[in-house]
């Protein structure tokens, strides 16, 4: 640290070689201080008041007039050249500092704490809306109706007749008293009718929802899933424009790749009906045919339910479990992973599936 | 349907080396499912052949028990044993050891020789036991996969066999037969059967087709047998209950002569358990043609049979041994006794064919589907006749069942036929369907050429004849299913294959996109996950207890819940009125597999009864009830609104190094019913609520400006917590959603945004503790006027400096003008008038 210079002789202003050699040593000081401390000294040591260049400064005033030019361009230009040498060494001394501090902040940004609970979506509900927008982009309508529904509703529009074995394959929760013919739906098809009733020709609606059966809970049943429900009533509609929609969603869904199947089958408010495989490449244990759902042609009683003449308009229906979707697609190996509410499950898929 | 192939060979074309996959593939193209597969040998692997015993020797254990050492000749004599392998004897006779006492010298048995292997993965080998090496195994039914009975050795004699010794025992017993089980839909009841499914068979593969009852020579017409009255005076439906019953009698039969094996062979295969030969014959003869027949002890009938409707009071002992009431609506089969069968059901006890029959009368009947259906649920009686019967079986078929049966009494049990015989009834009228040319190309969407559509409905058994415009079709009699053309277009696409139907995509007419309700749903729940809940999707099956507890309406009263009639079990036998026992089982379940700060919700209906449920009858299918009907079938339905809830324990995040997480608490409930008014527009007011959920001083009552109460949201009571086993301070909230998407705004208009500069005042008034700070809020809204634009209560004090049962509560008010700076006077005048409401409605003092 250069320390003031008490008692040290006053340079004459006039006297080149001396000021110089004050301007020499201050600004080696001036470079030697490491510190914005040291710098600090320097600076009250070699420009304060008791500083060589401010004492010998001071002198101007007495020289006579005629050499007060000349001394005061020689002071002028020796206190420029250390103020500017205090400046610059000011201002590297202080970035010098500021990076310091900035190092000296480092964290471990591994050691991060998760400060906010990252909330989650059920892939249920995810899919269903992932289903509905495909078919929201094809102009169809999202129908719902209620999960306690008439039997009506349920069944007798939908063409099951009364004491037939399909009507018992369903595995129906009734409501007490059965008198009052309530039930909880046992698929989505109810909505159908309603849609069909509150609906003008032609109707495209898809309608999603809760469907409940009496099936205990284990590793592939549930008493209580999810099904999606397409209907299409307009002119002229055939099984052609049924595969062709069916195939169209199928790629919306798993890629371009997607293929599918129909099989004969029967369910009493289509007919023609079949069965909807899908091909699933990626499928555990190698590539194969998946059931996937329902499907066919409404049957002409359904659209006399709803008051719609079968000789003027056609439509097809199609259903498939959600349930049966996500497990297939992403792999679920248990129903009651989906069902039972462990974090763990939904947290996973977070908002996506 | 299980289909022994050997049987099906019989009438279609199976190719000799065609599994039971192969034919279940075969099947899948016309519409049945494939089920599962029965194959002996996927369990029993040979040498497995016919022995004699030569000499047997009782020796007596030190265990009390007495073993058999045989000398079984396995090969004939003067024959050389073919077979080679470790334990077989190059003399053809084998020693065995023996622990049954059925058997003796002389007697063919079945033997596995060592290197067989026996259902259970049991493979037989020479090995050393009590003294002896004993090379294979005597074997039981049961030790062969065929039977239950292991009480014995299999003597062949006794099933009527005496092959050659040296016999593949499994060719004898037909274990190299197999079945291919399928689904078959509830439409489709000709195809329980042989003859249903040989003809589907042929239509897969295009082959070509038996029909096994045309290989019955039938009478053409019967008279002069057993009295037979049909006399429904009940008809289900106007429909008789019986329009035909064939009776036939066979006497002289020898009831207790075993089945051949081939029989019992596929009719175990068919998954028919052997019972006795005239029992065996009848199932037979169902499950080749699909006509379920009944066998009477004809000697113990009296008088006339009369088939009709019981009579109140009346009861019968059925076949199984119980007495059952009969209803007035159960079709009877009766004699002078009494009733003696549940027609079509099951027959009853007292005419029931025993060993000691000599005498059999065949019925082979033809009931209706409805009438069947209900006797068979009424009296829980599952059995193959109902399930063929209310499915529906061929008219015609009756007469040439009666006879096939009659042939098997005859050729099996040595009987000798009647040729007398009954067959009373009518025919019901034929079904003529009119098929327009033109209608199953549109309905398919596939251009069919007239040969395919006439070959095919030919194919199926139906008469085509071709008129102008449509072909008239009248369906074959075992198709009940045919009734429409669109019926019969869906034959003719499964005939031509379903994989020949194009693809085209129609295009719906523009649509509306989602609704607003739709849209403000899948926003709301959306939002709540984006802030950090996890969504739950819990069953709406709760207690009792827990609606009355959980479900409660404003007045305090438990809500009526709707009750259901068979749950899966009793003790959840409710709908759900509230959401939030569901989420806390959730929870609870979370809890115990470890995680404790959790954030749950789940959007999802509840049950509302109103004061009528359901409706008395429902209207008839295949026509619009009117307007009046679907009315009061709209009305019957429970009100089913969205609610969301949430549950909230623990923690709000996890403990990290630098983190310390934060206890939810009841103002986290309230947060988040406010956030959830927020996302959708629609203010929530909140006051002191009171539920019986909730902690008493720390829950919130959330209703709408209007008044309506929406839900409730705070901390839950604290004794519930414990008798949940819930951690303490747990929060929750529940809220009417379909309530706020109602109140949410159509438009939103838009406010001026006021440039001038805003002037603060904080003032600290003192109220009693009672007063709700949020009242004190309103009433210094109301006081301060338009230029107020905005106050919140930023302090809340009590204890020194305040007197005792009071509080200071202290706020922030912004004032600002739209069109002026304000001045420092305006605002405070603003203020006192403020202040001025605060203490004439509460008797607010300013600090």
């Amino acid at each position: 640290m250069t320390e003031t210079l008490p008692g040290a002789a006053i340079p004459n202003p006039l006297d080149e070689a001396a000021i110089a050699a004050a301007v020499d040593q201050a600004i080696t000081a001036i470079a030697g201080a490491s510190t914005l401390d040291e710098l600090k000294a320097v600076r009250l040591a070699h420009t304060g008041e008791k500083s060589p260049l401010s004492l010998a400064n001071r002198e101007i005033g007495g020289l006579p007039k005629d050499q007060k030019a000349a001394a005061g361009k020689l002071m002028g230009s020796s206190r420029g050249r250390v103020s500017k040498a205090l400046a610059e060494r000011t201002a590297e001394l202080e970035a010098e500092n500021d990076a310091r501090i900035l190092v000296e902040e480092t964290v471990d940004v591994t050691a991060a704490p998760r400060r906010r609970r990252a909330g989650a979506r059920h892939p249920l509900s995810t899919l269903q809306d992932r289903v509905a927008d495909i078919f929201v982009g094809m102009g169809w309508e999202i129908a719902e109706g209620p999960e306690v529904e008439s039997e009506w509703f349920n069944f007798d529009a939908l063409n099951f007749k009364p004491d037939h074995p399909a009507r018992e394959m369903q595995d129906t929760f009734f409501v007490e008293p059965p008198e009052a013919h309530l039930l909880m739906r046992t698929h989505t098809s109810p909505v159908q009718v309603r849609s069909m009733l509150e609906r003008e020709v032609p109707i495209y609606v898809l309608c999603p929802g809760k469907v409940f059966r009496t099936d205990e809970l284990d590793a592939t049943h549930t008493p209580v899933f999810h099904q999606f429900e397409g209907l299409a009533i307009d002119k002229k509609l055939s099984m052609a424009d049924l595969r062709g929609t069916l195939e169209h969603f199928a790629r919306q869904m798993f890629g371009d790749e997607a293929q599918i199947r129909l099989r004969p089958n029967y369910f009493p408010f289509t007919e023609p009906s079949a069965e909807l495989d899908i091909f699933h490449p990626g499928a555990k244990g190698g590539p194969r045919w998946i059931e996937w759902g329902g499907c066919g042609m409404v049957n002409p009683n359904v659209l006399r339910a709803a008051g719609i003449d079968p000789d003027l308009y056609s439509g097809f229906a199609f259903g498939m479990g959600i349930e049966r979707t996500l497990m297939f697609r992403n792999e679920v190996g248990d129903m009651r992973d989906m069902i039972e509410g462990d974090v763990r499950f939904s947290e996973h898929f977070g908002m996506e599936i | 349907m299980r289909i022994p192939l050997s049987w099906l060979r019989e009438f279609a074309q199976v190719p000799a080396g065609a599994t039971a996959e192969d034919v279940m593939a075969e099947l899948v193209k016309v519409g049945f499912e494939e089920e599962a597969v029965h194959r002996p040998t996927d369990g029993l692997k040979g040498p497995v052949v016919v022995g004699q015993v030569l000499s047997l020797v009782k020796e007596p254990q030190t265990n009390g028990k007495t073993i058999n050492w045989c000398q079984v000749r396995v090969v004939p004599e003067g024959q050389e044993q073919t077979l080679t392998g470790k334990g077989i004897d190059p003399s053809g006779v084998q020693g065995i050891i023996c622990g049954a006492h059925n058997f003796v010298e002389g007697d063919k048995v079945v033997v596995t020789l060592p290197g067989a292997v026996l259902p259970g993965d049991f493979h037989i080998s020479a090995r050393k036991t009590y003294g002896h090496l004993s090379a294979g195994m005597i074997a039981s039914v049961r030790e062969l996969g065929i039977g239950e009975d292991h009480d014995g050795i299999l003597v062949l004699s006794r099933i009527g066999l005496d092959p050659e010794i040296g016999t593949d025992a499994m060719e004898l017993l037909g274990l190299y037969d197999q079945a291919a089980e399928i689904n078959v839909t509830p439409d489709r009841g000709y195809a329980f059967s042989i003859r249903g499914v040989a003809r589907e068979y042929a239509h897969a593969t295009g082959t070509a087709f038996t029909d096994p009852a045309s290989k019955v020579a039938a009478p053409a017409s019967l008279a002069g047998g057993y009295g037979v009255k049909i006399n429904d005076d009940a008809p289900i439906y106007g429909k008789p209950g019986c329009d035909r019953f064939v009776a036939r009698t066979v006497r002289g039969v020898d009831a207790t002569r075993p089945t051949p094996p081939w029989m019992t062979s596929r009719l175990r295969l068919a998954g028919i358990r052997s019972i006795s030969l005239p029992v065996d014959i009848s199932n037979y003869v169902m499950l080749e043609l699909g006509q379920p027949l009944h066998f009477y002890d004809q000697d113990k009938l009296s008088g006339d049979i009369v088939v009709r409707r019981a009579v109140a009071g009346e009861k019968l002992t059925t076949l199984d041994g119980k007495e059952r009431a009969l209803d007035p609506e159960d079709l009877l089969i009766t004699d002078a006794s009494g009733p003696i069968g549940v027609a079509g059901v099951m027959g009853g006890a007292s005419t029931e064919v025993s060993d000691a029959t000599s005498t059999v009368l065949i019925e082979a009947a033809h009931f209706e589907e409805v009438s069947i259906a209900r006797s068979r649920r009424r009296h829980k009686l599952p059995s193959e006749a109902s399930k063929r019967f209310e499915r529906g079986v061929d008219w015609q078929v009756a007469n040439v069942a009666a006879q096939r049966a009659v042939d098997l009494l005859v050729d099996l049990a040595g009987g000798t036929a009647d040729e007398a015989g009954t067959d009373v009834g009518t025919a019901p009228d034929a079904v003529t369907i009119d098929l327009p040319a033109e209608f199953p190309a549109a309905r398919i969407g596939l251009d069919f050429t007239e040969e395919q559509i006439v070959t095919c409905l030919e194919d199926l058994g139906a008469a085509v004849e071709k008129n102008d415009a449509s072909w008239a079709v009248s369906a074959p009699s075992w198709r009940n299913d045919l009734e429409t053309k669109e019926d019969l277009s869906e034959e003719i696409a499964r005939l031509v294959g379903y994989d020949k139907i194009p693809a085209t995509l129609p295009v719906a007419p523009p649509g509306r996109g989602f609704t607003r309700v739709q849209q403000q749903r899948r926003r709301l729940v959306q939002a709540l996950a984006d802030a950090g809940l996890t969504e739950v999707l819990a069953y709406p099956f709760v207690s009792k207890a827990a609606n009355d507890t959980f479900g409660v309406a404003e007045a305090g009263a438990p809500r009526s819940a709707v009750k259901l009639a068979n749950p899966i079990s009793e003790e959840h036998g409710y709908l759900r009125t509230s959401v939030l026992p569901g989420l806390i089982e959730v929870a609870k379940r979370n809890h115990s597999r470890g995680f404790r700060d959790l954030a749950l919700f789940e959007a999802g209906l509840v049950f509302l009864p109103g004061d009528t449920l359901g409706t008395e009858s429902i209207p008839p299918l295949g026509a619009k009830p009117s307007d009046e009907v679907l009315d009061a079938l709209y009305d019957g339905v429970p009100d089913q609104p969205l609610h969301i809830a949430a549950v909230l324990t623990g923690h709000d995040s996890p403990a990290a190094a630098g983190h310390t997480p934060r206890a939810w608490d009841w103002a986290d409930a309230l947060d988040i019913a406010r956030q959830a008014g927020d996302i959708l527009g629609v203010e929530i007011v909140v006051s002191q609520g009171h539920h019986q959920v909730f902690h008493p001083g720390r829950a919130a009552q959330l209703s709408l400006r209007s008044g309506e109460v929406v839900g409730y949201a705070g901390e839950l009571h604290p004794k519930l917590l414990a008798a949940h086993d819930m951690p303490a301070r747990s929060v929750a909230l529940e809220i009417d959603a379909d309530a706020l998407f109602e109140a949410a705004a159509d438009v939103i208009v838009a406010r001026h945004i006021s440039t001038f500069p805003v002037a603060t005042q904080d003032v600290a008034l003192v109220v009693p503790q009672e007063i709700p700070a949020d009242d004190v809020l309103a009433a210094l809204r109301e006081g301060a006027g338009e230029l107020l634009e905005d106050v919140a209560l930023f302090d809340v004090y009590a204890g020194k400096g305040i007197e005792e049962g009071k509080k200071s509560l202290a706020f922030g008010l912004r004032f600002r003008a739209a069109d002026r700076t304000l001045t420092a006077d305006e605002a405070s005048a603003a203020r006192e008038n403020a202040v001025a409401m605060a203490a004439s409605r509460f008797g607010a003092v300013q600090r």
